[in-house]
């Protein structure tokens, strides 16, 4: 091959095989993923198999993540009221940073943040897990004995994210209002009734749904995207942490996407 | 009835692992499949539990058709294959008594009591006796593979594959594996097949021998017919000289 031959390869070639690699391998995952999914819901007549671990995976799913949701919506709503009052003051009444701080809590920062903090918690956490399983035969142990692995491991994460996100999710908009509203009382000199004021002037029981529904849909992509990309693992430790990264890097795309969905459709 | 493997193909992309395997393994005896590294040995076994299908060829269980058993069907087949798998696969979260008891839980028709008196009745058979209450990472490897053998007995099945049993081990830790398999044959009367490249293993425990080269079993017999085989691919297999074996490939 000549020099310009081969620099012709390297420079156009090279890239154009790069990405037909990439989109294959996404069309693959995107293949695997779905069979999982049709897998999943076939699976959950299986009660006996998916209904014991349930409560425990709800348990580590859920309120294992309270600290960390806690410890974000706290710091959220505290700098929402500090950014609140910078942007009205001299502008508009300072009982609009009750509004603002409920309003952005519950629509928008408490299921996202919520959602990217547990992606790479819960999402990392199962995708390791399955991961090592399957490199290390588990899996296939587990099949062997005659367990649907997918009704035994797939099944009660997905449902334990679908359920426990919210009540998360939930909490966290409850903390971030709280920080929000002791930020207005101790340091911009608000008063209670104004805090309040504001935020029940805008409120509709519909943005507590909205943040349901967002969260609810969080919790079945991390959890899921987790258990494909932990169920489909190959090769071995580089292989898990492979999978990990992907796993994370996939939940928050999609949840960042999922969220401009929602707003457009349901708002 | 036995396991029979017929003209089976595999590849995985452009790897073509199985190349028209052909395989019968007699009822109560024990079978032994050797070849080298990435031979296709894992791969035969898992074909038989219905973990790989095949890309062509069939592949019978007491009459089954593994390949064309719909996923409910290959699950109730499991229960009469025990699998002992290369690094046991024990579960980490499990104690070695759950572990064992897995299996039986599963069938669901013994009371919990039944299944604790069987669960100590396999660790006593591979003397992991007071193993119970430990955890897969307190065991040692000759005793996780006690305990993943302890586990594919549990339910008393019909056949036991044993994947590389005594990979790793050292040799007195594999001398206690193979008379394990032995018993297992002996006291149980279970139909076993081991797949392995351990030579001395191999003819202290097999009644029959196959050799997987190629893709295709290369040559079948006694060990005693193995001992005194001419092909130069056994032989130089056997012998651990590869010198002989490339002179024919």
């Amino acid at each position: 091959m000549s020099v310009f031959a081969r620099s012709v390869h390297v420079l156009l070639l090279q890239p154009v095989q790069a990405m037909g690699r990439l989109a294959l391998r996404a069309v693959a995952a995107t293949g695997r993923s779905g069979y999982l999914a049709i897998d999943a819901v076939q699976a959950l007549r299986k009660v006996d198999l998916w209904g014991p671990h349930l409560l425990p995976q709800m348990a580590r799913i859920g309120v294992d993540s309270v600290p960390i949701a806690i410890f974000i919506a706290t710091f959220t709503g505290i700098v929402l009221a500090l950014q609140a009052s910078y942007t009205f003051t001299g502008a508009m009444p300072l009982y609009f940073v009750g509004t603002l701080v409920g309003k952005t809590m519950i629509l928008e920062l408490g299921p996202v943040l919520t959602g990217l903090a547990l992606a790479g918690r819960v999402g990392a956490n199962i995708s390791a897990e399955l991961g090592t399983m399957r490199v290390t035969e588990q899996i296939d142990a587990l099949e062997t004995l005659a367990y649907d692995p997918v009704a035994y491991l797939v099944v009660p994460r997905v449902l334990a994210g679908a359920l426990m996100f919210p009540v998360v999710v939930m909490l966290a908009n409850a903390v971030g209002i709280v920080a929000g509203w002791g930020t207005s009382l101790w340091l911009l000199d608000m008063s209670s009734q104004q805090f309040m004021r504001g935020l029940r002037i805008f409120f509709e029981p519909w943005d507590v749904q909205f943040s349901m529904i967002k969260s609810v849909s969080f919790g079945i992509v991390v959890t899921s995207v987790g258990c494909s990309f932990g169920f489909h693992t190959e090769g071995g430790a580089e292989g898990v942490g492979n999978a990990t990264t992907r796993a994370v890097v996939i939940a928050t795309m999609i949840i960042l996407a999922l969220d401009a969905f929602w707003a457009a459709v349901l708002l | 009835m036995s396991i029979q493997l017929v003209n089976v193909h595999k590849a995985f992309g452009s790897k073509k692992v199985l190349k028209g395997l052909t395989l019968e393994v007699p009822e109560g005896a024990t079978t032994t499949v050797i070849g080298g590294s990435g031979s296709g040995k894992s791969v035969t076994l898992k074909h038989i539990v219905g973990l790989i299908k095949p890309d062509e060829g069939d592949v019978w269980v007491d009459g089954e058709n593994v390949s064309r058993l719909d996923q409910e069907s290959v699950y109730g087949l499991r229960r009469n294959v025990g699998y002992v798998f290369q690094f046991a696969a024990l579960f980490d979260s499990m104690t070695v008594a759950d572990n064992v008891g897995l299996g039986l839980k599963r069938i669901g028709d013994k009371p919990p009591e039944a299944i604790d008196e069987r669960v100590r009745d396999c660790l006593r058979m591979v003397d992991l006796d007071d193993y119970g209450p430990r955890y897969p990472s307190e065991l040692s490897g000759g005793q996780k593979k006690r305990a993943g053998l302890a586990r594919a007995i549990a339910t008393r099945p019909k056949y036991i594959l044993y994947d590389e049993p005594t990979t790793g081990l050292d040799p007195v830790t594999a001398a206690v594996i193979d008379a394990l398999i032995i018993r297992m044959s002996e006291e149980l009367g279970v139909t076993g097949l081991v797949i392995t490249h351990d030579m001395r293993s191999a003819f202290r425990i097999s009644d029959r021998m196959a050799m997987l080269h190629d893709g295709r079993i290369r040559f079948e017999g006694t060990p005693d017919e193995f001992r005194g085989a001419e092909d130069p691919v056994v032989k130089g297999f056997i012998e651990g000289r590869p010198a002989l074996m490339e002179s024919v490939s």
